[in-house]
């Protein structure tokens, strides 16, 4: 079973991240980026992270694809256009994305025995042991991402707004 | 519900298969941000590189059976929402200067 | 048998059951609304149709489902067949993390919900989100100024929503010390109606919030902005027709559904009975089964008649109020309720 929804899943992430690089529409892209995000959900649940798995569709399906959509309505975002700048990336780009996957996926197909199996419910993490390490141990770093929130916040609301 | 008794009806997945595929995604991601010219899916991209890492980070803590991969993830989580929020900002103030995503006519470092 | 086999196919039929019921409720709430408004407004609300109007919601169906299928010229054809679809079925997932009965098994496996898991309420919430898409691409893709400005204040107005929301839960999670929504009923059971969340727990200012940015989560008046015929002739489903349409209608209101189950689970006490402890059990334990269901169903409906009350009373926001009451008010209300809920927490222990 595990194999099969890892199959399955997987698959579907493959072919969103595939469908992503072919589409030259960006809301297409968005929506095969949203389809390998909640693929990506379900494989967490199957690592057991079942809270990584909430917070993965709540916040990047959920609220940064909606927040990328939102955009891409608001500006009317066209089809691409094809420059001579694309040329370049198209040479470099596709054999160099090939070399880096071939490099990753040797030594990782290679080290197929020295890292083992990953057995379906071995593993699980709940939401009260990941809180446990977050507000005792990370207390001073989980405090520090509120400033980071907040200099965001103030950020885009700077950035976006209007000048008068 | 999901327990000992079906664990005889289960296959193990290999944990290089999941990074494999973790290679496979920033790959593309990789790709993704050196061909794409719209600036909203050179961005997505890299959402998609960081999604990519996750998977990495959640399949070690699988192996290693340590929470703090898990942390990891969730701090990268908290930071991308953040740069979504500016990165699309910027984008918006970009497209209002400029009229146009396109990076190649986007190649100054003002507004 | 094989327990693996048992729990497939108890599982195949849960849902089937679920779904017809909650598809026939859809329906139905369709013509409670109907015929509520109907009353508010002075009038009757449908009556031709069968006794009291009983038959209505088949009578509508089989007009939608009779209408002609249009397809405007120029829209994303994969997008705009897609979105309704999106729409529906997000509306309908929810309900297999609902508990809506006493926690009796048959065979090792609930009967009264479809998934009991640990993190129910995330898995509402993050499939509430997506919900949003269909509203989404169905403005995008009709191909029309009035859908595509639906469909943005209809995204802009649920993330914004959705914070409020999302932080008005953390004081009864704060409460229950967990996300699996059995145990978030469990709080609230043990002296009937004083433990409730929203009497005992001190939770209503939390259920208020709740209230409102469910309102305009669901796109209901009197945050109905997304759809507000006035301005924009029916705001992101405009293009769409026939069964299509009827899609969009079902979502609303299975959303409306969804809304009122989760409101009676985090702040009314799910399917226990008000008086608790008081009124000592009686019958037998098919009663006992049967109770709990009919207790969760008289929560949800009266939670309905509010929300259709609701709508025939108020009049609709203007689109910067909605935007300034969400920001302004409820988020910093949420804040400060959980700042609240949880000094006292950590006073009492």
């Amino acid at each position: 079973m595990h194999l099969v929804l890892f199959i399955l899943f997987g698959g579907l992430c493959v072919a969103g991240a595939v469908n992503l690089l072919l589409q030259r529409h960006p809301i297409n892209s968005a929506l095969s980026l949203i389809v390998v995000m909640t693929s990506l959900a379900v494989l967490y649940l199957l690592l057991g992270a079942e809270f990584l798995a909430a917070a993965q569709v709540i916040v990047y399906s959920g609220a940064i694809m909606v927040l990328f959509v939102f955009v891409i309505m608001l500006l009317n975002a066209g089809e691409e256009e094809r420059t001579t700048g694309s040329k370049a990336a198209y040479l470099v780009g596709f054999p160099g994305a090939a070399a880096l996957l071939g490099v990753l996926a040797f030594v990782f197909l290679s080290q197929k025995s020295a890292l083992g199996n990953a057995r379906l419910g071995s593993f699980l993490v709940t939401t009260s042991d990941l809180s446990r390490v977050l507000f005792r141990d990370l207390l001073l770093p989980f405090e520090v991402t509120s400033i980071l929130i907040l200099v965001a916040i103030l950020g885009s609301v700077v950035l976006a707004r209007k000048e008068q | 519900m999901a327990g000992t008794e079906f664990s005889n009806a289960m296959m193990d997945v290999p944990l290089a298969y999941y990074l494999v595929l973790s290679a496979i995604l920033f790959s593309c991601g990789v790709a993704a941000f050196l061909i794409k010219r719209n600036i909203i899916t050179v961005f997505m991209s890299i959402e998609l590189m960081l999604n990519a890492v996750n998977l990495t980070f959640v399949a070690f803590a699988h192996h290693w059976h340590q929470v703090s991969g898990q942390i990891f993830v969730f701090f990268v989580m908290v930071v991308a929402a953040a740069e979504a929020a500016v990165g699309l900002a910027i984008i918006i103030a970009i497209f209002r200067t400029r009229e146009t995503l396109n990076i190649d006519q986007i190649n100054l470092m003002k507004l | 048998m094989n327990p693996l086999l048992t729990f497939l196919l108890l599982s195949i039929l849960k849902v089937a059951v679920v779904l017809v019921i909650f598809l026939t409720a859809v329906a139905y709430t369709v013509l409670l609304e109907r015929k509520v408004v109907g009353r508010i407004q002075n009038r009757w609300g449908p009556s031709r149709v069968g006794p009291f109007g009983l038959f209505q919601p088949l009578a509508d169906g089989i007009k939608l489902f009779l209408k002609e299928d249009l397809m405007p010229t120029g829209v994303d054809r994969f997008l705009y067949l897609l979105a309704p679809m999106i729409a529906l079925v997000a509306a309908l997932l929810s309900i297999a993390v609902v508990p809506f009965g006493g926690g009796q098994t048959y065979k090792g496996v609930e009967i009264f919900d479809i998934a009991d898991l640990n993190i129910g309420l995330l898995i509402i919430l993050g499939i509430t989100s997506i919900g949003v898409y269909g509203i989404a691409l169905a403005g995008w893709s009709s191909n029309n100024k009035y859908s595509l400005l639906g469909s943005l204040r209809a995204t802009a107005q649920v993330i914004s929503y959705e914070l409020a929301l999302g932080l008005s839960l953390v004081g009864v999670v704060m409460r229950a010390g967990s996300l699996r929504l059995r145990d978030i009923v469990a709080v609230q059971s043990v002296h009937g109606m004083a433990s409730w969340n929203v009497f005992g727990g001190f939770q209503f200012v939390a259920f208020f919030i709740y209230l409102m940015a469910a309102y305009a989560e669901t796109n209901r008046a009197p945050f109905d902005l997304p759809e507000a015929e006035t301005e924009l002739t029916g705001g992101y489903h405009t293009e769409y027709s026939s069964m299509k349409f009827a899609m969009f209608f079902m979502a609303e209101y299975g959303n409306m559904i969804i809304v009122a189950c989760v409101a009676t689970l985090l702040f009314f006490g799910g399917a226990t009975s008000p008086f608790g402890h008081l009124i000592p059990a009686f019958g037998g334990a098919i009663v006992q089964a049967i109770l709990p269901v009919l207790w969760f169903v008289a929560k949800v409906l009266a939670f309905l008649f509010l929300y259709i009350w609701v709508r025939g009373t108020l009049p609709r926001f203007r689109y910067d109020q909605l935007m300034g009451f969400g920001w302004k008010f409820l988020l910093p209300l949420a804040i400060a309720n959980i700042i609240v809920t949880s000094l006292v927490l950590a006073i009492h222990g």
